[in-house]
């Protein structure tokens, strides 16, 4: 039985680690800019379709007709070959084999700029509008993000696949000393705790550490007092847009392997992501990772039998009930500030 | 006492939608929607819309759940016409009556909260709705496939009476199918009254003080009201409208499927009403059209259509135009839904009512005071 | 404003309504009752072309199925109406097909997308009926939406030919008079594939379950299970994981010391093109358990779920109802003349849609008329060959076809994209027959026929 608990408490930090990343980059922009983020599924999906791109671009081939053989069909056969290996050789079967963490280096810029073009172009027009307001202008745009991004790539999900090298299981029980082949756990998905780990990290200990992570902290505390300080703090929270996107993007980048995207995606860890920074409470970054953590294992348990067999249906359930007993009994979360959005 | 009353308007307003209502299979024919599937989509959209706007359009509270009830109405019009009787109208009472008492349960916990807090609560609950109806309840929704009626349904009170038929069963009202034109008509007139229903809550004290919590909350609160029984009734009203949709959507098309009650169903009804605008009583109706009508229109548009469509164009640019207009039309016509969508938003926050009132005072100001709107061009 | 007037308003309102029921909807309904004759049925063709309705699902979880069978059908109805090389028009014994469209009227088609929803193929169907005037609706690639269009299309009056659709349910417990079905259903896969299983992997085994949440994930459990406890397998668990889930996890980590050897995934379309490569990926099928190779098996597998799959599906046996690398004349004819026109082999999902097609014009031309209970008649209880399947039965007592069933394994080295499964078995219709009372269920009547 201690596998068993062991094994699903490890897939539940697995899965806490995508919902705390996915979550971050929301709470981030409601904590800075005060803004319900309804499109951030999209920018999760964009940078998913960027290592798309990438991989597309990083494959493809010459086409030559070869009229000696026929396919099965009677037609000409057609004969393909790979262009990067032609032109770079190993290196270029190195990148192809890697293209899904290559991704990530093209990806940071293209989610830079479409973050900080979405604020300046739309979002900051709606800092005094109402939430529903915010909720609906970036709704239709996650709409259009999506829809723009079917008729380029179609409906159907895109398989990426993972590096040759870090495809399989690991033996994580062995590593720790116990019995082997008892406790195995998919390589990617820990690439992906660890990743969302120093991602995460690297997000606090830019606001912790550096002078732009204090003014932007102060901003949040206090934007007006900042602002009569001298500060150009809108620029600064430009900017905090743009980061959550590139988070946003990075998260899906690295999720490609593990799920193939399609244009829904978003939309299918948006609701997901709400629920994470609400239970966590609104503009909390601390939050929001203990929360995505706390649902993932909550989630991982529900979905077992012996878990079921009491409660039928919890596993389909449980993130929505923890997200409304927690609304009813703690409205501002486990580590939400009293009195922002406290109603 | 006087406020009870029917203004002049009022009336104008109302004669007015129920000639438009009923002339629908006339002036949308020339259309191409004037069919009766998508004329009773038409009533019931309507309806689904006008029942929201009564929640969101007068207090503001943003519900992002109510497929649900939209669904449990169906799901309780179907088990009637199952169990009970092929008649609608008990199917259409019960789903009435079973959707209030949800939206009440719901309503009483959502409401404790306001805001984006109350959008998320209730967009949890019709998500576990959802998931529990796609899933664990499908002994009662019949999951995936979704509840239809079978000729070896009990039928209760049809049998107790007598009752039997031929064939398939079909929803009746008091013996004649309720299927084509009759199955507009008759969801017609339930758009008509529920209109009226709501053009005389909008009216009445109880509308006013639903429009007070709209702009002020706190302040209603500290001049002594308690709003939450105000909001809680709202919201119950406006889930009974849902009922009441879904109940006609099932007994028009005798079918529930659990992807009525997904977020994104809810997602639709708030577009359409925002799209039509809030807070106005005619709005909401037309944004469901409007949603509706595309939804059937733009989207069996294909690209042979539109190539017929350009064919007197010169080679080249008639490619070029199906090509680009075929992105926006066909499977593509959600990109055109979430353009407008997004523009409305951005400058017309009033929904088309609010152009139309724009351009309706625009022209008035031109035949009152000529020289003005010239100097204003002229400024420009 | 008085109360009287008031009154009045509203009585007025209600007296409008009203005449607008009584006068433009329900009179002429009631005139018309009772008065149809052969000639007077829903959507009956008077000019010189007749209309099929595709209802697709070009979007949602098995949007690729879909796809193809639109190409599927756009070449059928080529080929009915005497363009292309005719395909399978000259394979198909008996054949009363003339390749001049059906009964002398050129075949034309209007497509709808059903988004793999149910409500949503009922919403398109219904648009065709009432407003494009088809004469019938085929397609779809989900049970729950052949089941939802069927119960439609029996109300409307209009046959339906149902497109790739597995449940045991479609022709079972939901069978309706005006729904046909080509395709093999959850039982047959459970009937072909149990043989395969025990000579593969011994009667030794502990299988563990995981299945989609709802009707035929529940339907194929019930079946795959029932014959593998026939070999003497037993079953360690039965676990139900939400339909169009897209992270299995959590439901993969449980098996590892489960005892169990064999995973048996109850998915299709992208459930199983998620779940597979998932499991996989937790290093199921590099395990010894029990002292055996960890193996897992797929029921019900196509090629596009293969090939979206990628390496996962290599070695892993399901079945199918058709695969274009058959050598008879039927395939063969089929695959040139799909390759020819598309680059790429034809699906079974494909398959399925054209046979659909072909034998419902063929149905038409040997009744001689599109009156719907004439058209159920000469389709009902109707033998015929060269289709890919072998000699098939169109059987009356529920509308199932009885034919051959595929057992596949998953290509160990393909040669090309499209070369992802290998055909082991093939599994005659005598073995794959079944009683069709075991399901239940009621066809209703063909006749009157109802006027949409």
């Amino acid at each position: 039985m201690f596998e068993v608990i062991f094994l699903q408490f490890l897939n539940g930090l697995d899965k806490g680690a995508a919902y705390a990343l996915i979550a971050l980059g929301l709470t981030l922009v409601f904590g800075t800019l005060g803004v319900v983020n309804f499109a951030h599924g999209a920018l999760f999906m964009l940078g998913a379709f960027c290592a798309v791109t990438v991989r597309m671009v990083l494959t493809m081939e010459t086409v030559t007709i070869d009229p000696e053989k026929l396919s099965p069909w009677g037609t000409p056969l057609e004969v393909r070959e790979p262009l990067m290996q032609a032109w770079l050789g190993d290196f270029g079967a190195v990148l192809v084999n890697y293209s899904v963490p290559f991704s990530i280096l093209i990806t940071i810029p293209i989610m830079l700029v479409v973050g900080i073009a979405l604020e300046r172009g739309i979002i900051k027009h709606f800092y005094k509008r109402p939430h529903a307001e915010q909720i609906l202008v970036t709704f239709g745009l996650a709409i259009v993000a999506q829809e723009v991004i079917k008729s380029i790539f179609g409906p159907n999900p895109i398989p990426q696949p993972m590096p040759t090298d870090l495809r399989g299981a690991a033996d994580i029980g062995a590593w720790l000393g116990m019995q082997a082949n008892i406790i195995t756990y998919p390589i990617w998905r820990l690439v992906y705790f660890l990743f969302a780990a120093v991602v995460i990290g690297a997000v606090f200990a830019f606001l912790q550490f550096t002078t732009f992570g204090m003014v932007v902290r102060a901003g949040m505390a206090d934007r007006e007092t900042v602002g009569l300080l001298g500060i150009n703090i809108d620029r600064r929270f430009t900017i905090m847009f743009g980061l959550a996107a590139v988070v946003a993007g990075v998260a899906g980048v690295m999720y490609t392997p593990l799920l193939p995207p399609n244009y829904h995606i978003g939309m299918d860890f948006l609701v997901l992501s709400f629920v994470v920074v609400v239970v966590g409470g609104m503009g909390s970054l601390p939050g929001a990772v203990a929360a995505g953590f706390m649902l993932g294992i909550l989630q991982s348990f529900a979905s077992m039998n012996q878990v079921k067999a009491i409660f039928p249906g919890i596993d389909q359930i449980i993130i929505y009930l923890v997200a409304v007993v927690i609304l009813l009994v703690r409205p501002r979360g486990l580590m939400g500030r009293r009195g922002v959005m406290e109603a | 006492m006087n406020a009870n009353l029917m203004s002049r308007n009022d009336l104008v307003l109302l004669l007015g939608f129920s000639l438009v209502v009923l002339t629908m299979p006339i002036w949308l024919a020339p259309l191409g929607a004037g069919y009766p599937d998508l004329l009773q989509r038409f009533m019931i959209y309507g309806i689904f819309a006008v029942g929201f706007n009564i929640l969101f359009g007068l207090t503001g509270y943003l519900s992002f759940g109510h497929a649900a009830f939209f669904g449990v109405g169906s799901y309780t019009a179907v088990w009637s016409l199952k169990l009970l009787t092929l008649d609608a109208i008990p199917a259409m009472v019960l789903a009435v009556i079973i959707s209030g008492i949800f939206a009440l349960i719901i309503g009483f916990l959502c409401l404790r909260r306001s805001g984006i807090y109350f959008s998320i609560l209730t967009l949890a609950f019709a998500q576990m709705s959802y998931n529990l109806a796609y899933s664990v309840l499908t002994p009662i929704t019949n999951g995936e496939t979704g509840l239809q009626l079978t000729l070896s349904d009990p039928r209760v009170i049809d049998a107790a009476v007598g009752h039997s038929f031929v064939g398939q069963p079909i929803p009746t009202l008091f013996g004649t199918p309720i299927g084509g034109y009759a199955g507009f008509y008759f969801c017609a007139a339930f758009l008509i009254i529920a209109f009226f229903v709501a053009q005389r809550i909008a009216g009445s004290p109880f509308g006013m003080m639903l429009k007070a919590i709209k702009s002020n909350q706190t302040r209603m609160q500290f001049t002594g009201f308690n709003t939450r029984p105000y909001a809680l009734s709202a919201f119950v009203i406006s889930g009974m409208y849902a009922g009441l949709a879904g109940a006609l959507l099932a007994v028009t098309d005798p079918l529930a499927g659990a992807e009525r009650m997904q977020w994104t169903a809810s997602g639709e009804v708030v577009l359409m009403t925002i799209l039509g605008g809030v807070g106005t009583l005619v709005g909401p109706v037309i944004g469901a059209w409007i949603i509706k009508y595309f939804e059937n229109i733009l989207s069996a548009l294909n690209d042979n259509i539109l190539a017929r469509f350009f064919d007197v164009l010169p080679d080249g640019v008639d490619s070029f135009l199906v090509k680009v207009i075929g992105k926006f039309v066909g499977d593509g016509w959600h990109l055109t839904l979430g353009l407008v969508f997004v523009i409305i938003v951005i400058f017309l926050p009033g929904g088309i009512m609010e152009g139309v009132r724009r351009i309706a005072a625009a022209f008035r100001n031109r035949g009152s005071t000529p020289r003005t709107s010239n100097q204003t061009q002229a400024a420009e | 404003m008085t109360f009287l007037k008031r009154g009045l308003t509203r009585r007025r309102v209600l007296q409008t309504g009203m005449a607008g029921i009584i006068g433009t909807g329900v009179a002429p309904m009631v005139f018309t009752r009772g008065a149809w004759a052969q000639e007077n049925f829903c959507n009956n063709p008077t000019g010189d072309t007749v209309t099929f309705g595709l209802n697709l699902p070009l979007t949602g979880a098995y949007a690729e199925e879909g796809a193809d069978e639109q190409r599927a059908y756009e070449l059928a109805i080529a080929h009915l109406n005497g363009e292309g090389d005719g395909g399978l028009l000259n394979v198909l014994t008996p054949s009363a097909l003339k390749g001049n469209g059906i009964l002398g009227k050129k075949v034309g088609f209007v497509s709808s997308d059903s988004q793999t929803k149910s409500d949503v193929a009922r919403a398109g169907a219904t648009r065709m009926i009432e407003r494009d005037g088809a004469i019938m609706i085929t397609g779809g690639s989900s049970s729950g939406e052949a089941i939802a269009v069927q119960g439609l299309c029996q109300e409307k009056g209009i046959i339906f030919m149902a497109g790739l659709t597995h449940s045991n349910d479609t022709t079972g417990k939901d069978k309706r008079r005006y729904g046909f079905r080509h395709f093999f259903n959850a039982y047959q896969s459970g009937i072909a594939l149990g043989p395969v299983l025990g000579e593969q992997y011994g009667s030794q085994r502990r299988a563990y379950h995981l299945t989609a949440d709802y009707t035929w994930g529940w339907t194929q459990e019930e079946s795959i299970k029932a014959a593998t406890e026939a070999l003497g397998w037993e079953t360690v668990a039965t676990v139900r994981t939400p339909l169009g889930s897209t992270d299995y996890s959590q439901y993969l980590t449980p098996i590892l010391n489960s005892g169990a050897d064999v995973l048996i995934l109850n998915h299709y379309g992208l459930d199983m093109v998620n779940s597979l490569p998932q499991a996989v990926q937790f290093g199921l099928r590099d395990r010894e358990a029990n002292g055996k190779q960890f193996q897992i098996v797929t029921p019900l597998i196509s090629e596009l779920m293969a090939k979206g799959a990628g390496e996962s599906v290599r070695g892993i046996f399901g079945t199918s109802n058709w695969h274009w690398n058959l050598q008879d004349a039927g395939s063969i004819a089929f695959t040139k003349s799909f390759g020819a026109a598309y680059g790429s082999p034809p699906s079974q999902a494909a398959h399925t849609a054209y046979v659909q097609a072909l034998l419902y014009a063929d149905a038409v031309e040997r009744a001689g008329t599109f009156y719907p209970p004439e058209v159920i008649k000469a389709l009902e209880g109707h033998e015929f060959d060269g289709m890919g399947n072998g000699p098939t039965l169109y059987r009356a007592d529920d509308h199932q076809c009885m034919k051959s069933v595929l057992v596949v394994q998953g290509n160990e080295a393909p040669t090309s994209e499209f070369d992802v499964l290998n055909v082991v078995q093939e599994v005659g219709r005598d073995t794959t027959t079944y009683d069709p009372s075991i399901f239940g269920g009621e066809l209703g009547p063909a006749e009157p026929a109802p006027l949409c």
